[in-house]
């Protein structure tokens, strides 16, 4: 919290932000990084597994394969979801189950089951992308920039 | 080897995004903004790929792939149509994630009850 937030706050407040400070659990870092690289380097396992079989099985080459094997791993990111175990691995896994593309299926998904109550044109239709929403949007975003700067570069800088 | 490769690059991928949520303290919306658009210029720099080609599974499955996939379709457009393309093409790699996403997503909201 910034110095210039705090003297706005009553003493009594700053005490207590203080207070909270010194009681707020010390999250396990070294632990927590352990666990995310090893369910995230073996949801990437599973991944090249899965891109593998694709390579040898249907011609795919190591660059396309990676697309089959996303949409692979997002189906099955939607049967755990289903039956309620991706949320038992995220609560140990952390950023291991997030990062990968499974976390992003898992935030699609879940919100997808979560608002069919309100019907599946208002519920699940517009709620869906609300927590996927922002990683595509700069995910556009930032790509349309670099895109636009390495295209200026390259064809008209002569690089 | 390339197993062995993308065991590690995957977790060590996820291990930065969890020390983004630990140590900075960020939302994993705002984590998983910030790998993309890493993803994306990473691969605006033309490292992105080596990094497929070493590790496979373990640079296109996790999140910055996506960004990657992005600057991967604008780029290919970009080369046919000029400038147009980037906006055009940008959609054409990427696809797969976002379509099974939305696709699964309806199918599983179909199958399966919200719990709790």
């Amino acid at each position: 919290m910034g110095d210039k937030k705090k003297q706005k706050l009553q003493p009594n407040q700053q005490r207590y932000q203080a207070f909270q400070q010194k009681r707020e659990t010390k999250r396990p870092v070294f632990k927590n990084c352990i666990k995310a690289f090893l369910i995230g380097g073996f949801i990437c396992f599973i991944g090249q597994l899965i891109s593998t079989f694709y390579i040898y099985q249907f011609n795919f080459t190591e660059k396309t394969a990676g697309n089959p094997t996303i949409a692979t791993l997002i189906f099955i990111t939607m049967l755990l979801t289903g039956f309620g175990v991706y949320d038992r691995i995220a609560q140990v896994a952390g950023a291991g189950s997030a990062v990968p593309v499974t976390g992003f299926g898992n935030a699609v998904i879940s919100s997808a089951i979560e608002y069919r109550s309100e019907g599946f044109i208002l519920g699940v239709g517009s709620n869906m992308l609300k927590l996927a929403g922002p990683v595509i949007v700069y995910g556009v975003f930032s790509a349309f920039v670099v895109a636009i700067i390495k295209t200026i570069l390259t064809q008209w800088g002569g690089f | 080897m390339i197993f062995f490769w993308a065991f590690v690059i995957g977790g060590l991928i996820c291990v930065i995004g969890q020390i983004m949520f630990d140590v900075f303290k960020l939302s994993p919306a705002h984590t998983l903004s910030i790998l993309v658009i890493a993803g994306a210029i990473l691969d605006g720099l033309g490292w992105y790929e080596p990094l497929i080609d070493f590790a496979g599974a373990g640079a296109t499955v996790p999140i910055t792939s996506f960004g990657n996939s992005l600057v991967h379709g604008a780029m290919q457009e970009a080369d046919k149509h000029g400038l147009i393309g980037v906006v055009t093409g940008m959609f054409e790699v990427t696809s797969a994630g976002i379509s099974a996403a939305i696709i699964f997503g309806v199918i599983g909201a179909m199958i399966f009850k919200p719990k709790g």
